[in-house]
């Protein structure tokens, strides 16, 4: 199976452009009409509809941002009634509240096409068992791998994570010839594979479909040595849908986006305009055919950038470039967006420490990653028992995971210890780009 | 008896120790007896001085944490089941330790110094 979807994957230029702006024109007349805070925003600055005619028009519409989602929260950013909505997904924000997005029947099944296309590209078919690994729930991973692996008719192994010696048994014990995980859950099942002496023979893994954290080419190299696998990149973010938003077809440049569905443009993240093809900048979506949150030029924050020339496998979706950072201070920890501030918000409750003294070293230790908070213990509650100073230091660890979803160590520190924040430099040390 | 102590948080990084012993020295102090606890990341350093005021002083212009407690301290004999009998009174009397320690004086006894949640009347009780 070549392409899951021929027409979309290798539509000409002219008729991707008169398809995406049928459905801009379409969306933002949707969202004018059903989402209030956007509707604001257009009149803000006298924008009508009928002013936007086709794709061309699109930069002179409004921005949306993630502030924009928690203003709106939990579900003020919907286009519809609650009633048509019927499944929500959410992830952190930036002060620990979520970010929700709302689904329609319509938009489920337009992602688990998506999802499906993916898979596809990465060489599956319904011959494939597919051993999801990544998450069920909240998280988009798991359950968007999960219906586009369905949709595609491959016999679908609803894992989710954790518990890696079950996960090796059923992979091998299923013949799994297809896994999808974070990179770095991915390296963890592969050394627990050669921990456990096994040999790769005994297993039937092909490919593997990696994304929701970023991940380096040697990474990339070891876990496809470490399983013996082809290893393909896979982008989504849970505002514009899950897993699936673009893919990697094995080609030496970049992801297909999804086009179709996912309007994408690379923005100067200061002027916020477009930049040109193959530049980097800030990665925006506008979703085409949305229905339940449909969102408009959403700035992802994402680092990438965009290639419209032809790919040697045939498709006509343009390319994004493997994400290389952010233009804010989000961490990704093992596949959950933790927000510094979501961090200090917790620290600031905690009566036993110097709530804004802090440090994050963020590192990867045996393939995973590891969060350590360095908190300075207040002079006042300090005692001569090693008890009751574990027990502080306990608490915040069991604050934290509550919050973040991600377990961090805490590491209690004298007081004046820490370098004096003067901007998230300081407070962040992630080791892990320097890998 | 009681005993004043002063404990001081270490983090686990190298050289501490040896800065907060450099800090005592400096302000011309004397340690007379030195414990560490330690976890993973810290360690709690519980000293006896023979000027503790002066400790605090000096250890709290050199950035470190530190608070007094008071202990109870005892003599006993070096003989075998001295230490039982002591411990013996305040079980009976339900008197929790939270950590023992031994400290001997030049030329004399072990001294041995209790942390207990209730130190008056541990040392009433020991009198």
């Amino acid at each position: 199976m070549r392409y899951y979807d021929e027409k979309h994957e290798t539509m000409s230029r002219d008729e991707m452009t008169a398809l995406q702006s049928a459905r801009l024109v379409d969306v933002v007349k949707r969202m004018y009409e059903g989402a209030p805070y956007y509707r604001a925003k257009m009149d803000a600055i006298g924008l009508l509809p009928g002013d936007i005619k086709g794709i061309e028009d699109i930069d002179k519409l409004p921005f949306t941002t993630k502030a924009d989602l928690r203003a709106n929260y939990p579900f003020g950013c919907f286009a519809l009634p609650k009633s048509e909505i019927s499944r929500v997904h959410a992830s952190s924000g930036t002060t620990g509240k979520l970010t929700v997005v709302g689904l329609t029947n319509r938009d489920i099944d337009d992602w688990a096409e998506c999802a499906a296309r993916a898979l596809v590209m990465a060489g599956c078919d319904k011959n494939d068992i597919v051993h999801v690994s990544y998450g069920y729930g909240l998280f988009t991973g798991g359950l968007g791998l999960h219906y586009g692996s369905e949709k595609l008719g491959s016999m679908t192994v609803p894992a989710s994570a954790g518990n890696t010696m079950r996960q090796i048994t059923l992979i091998k014990d299923f013949g799994a010839t297809a896994l999808a995980c974070t990179p770095s859950y991915a390296m963890v099942i592969g050394e627990e594979i050669e921990k456990m002496g096994l040999s790769l023979s005994e297993f039937k893994l092909k490919r593997g479909i990696f994304g929701a954290e970023p991940w380096s080419e040697d990474m990339k190299r070891e876990i496809e040595r470490k399983l013996g696998i082809t290893a393909y990149d896979i982008y989504g973010l849970s505002e514009i849908s899950g897993p699936g938003v673009a893919m990697s077809c094995g080609g030496d440049w970049g992801l297909h986006v999804m086009e179709d569905y996912f309007y994408p443009e690379i923005v100067d993240p200061d002027t916020l305009k477009p930049v040109p093809d193959k530049t980097d900048g800030e990665l925006v979506f506008t979703t085409l055919r949305k229905q339940g949150m449909p969102l408009i030029r959403y700035r992802t924050r994402d680092i990438s950038a965009l290639n419209h020339d032809a790919c040697s496998c045939g498709r006509t979706l343009c390319r994004m470039k493997r994400v290389s950072g952010r233009t804010d201070d989000m961490l990704i920890i093992r596949g959950v967006n933790v927000f510094p501030s979501q961090i200090e918000s917790v620290l600031m409750n905690i009566k036993e420490i110097v709530g804004s003294h802090y440090q994050i070293i963020v590192d990867r230790q045996n393939n995973l990653d590891t969060m350590e908070i360095q908190v300075e213990l207040a002079p006042a509650v300090f005692s001569d028992e090693i008890r009751k100073v574990e027990e502080i230091r306990r608490r915040i660890e069991h604050d934290m995971m509550g919050n973040l979803g991600v377990g961090a160590k805490i590491t209690l520190v004298s007081p004046d210890s820490l370098p004096l924040s003067t901007g998230k430099t300081v407070r962040i040390i992630d080791k892990r780009a320097k890998q | 008896m009681l005993v004043n102590q002063i404990a001081v948080f270490l983090e686990n990084r190298k050289g501490r120790l040896f800065s907060m012993l450099n800090a005592l020295s400096e302000a011309g102090i004397n340690v007379e007896s030195l414990n560490i606890a330690d976890t993973r990341d810290f360690g709690i350093v519980r000293i006896i001085t023979d000027d503790n005021a002066g400790a605090k002083k000096a250890l709290a212009e050199a950035g470190f944490t530190a608070a007094d407690t008071d202990l109870v301290a005892i003599e006993v004999d070096d003989v075998p089941g001295s230490l039982t009998a002591t411990l013996g009174k305040l079980s009976k009397e339900g008197i929790n330790l939270e950590y023992v320690y031994s400290y001997s004086r030049a030329g004399g006894k072990a001294l041995i110094l209790f942390k207990t949640d209730d130190a008056a009347e541990a040392e009433k009780l020991l009198r």
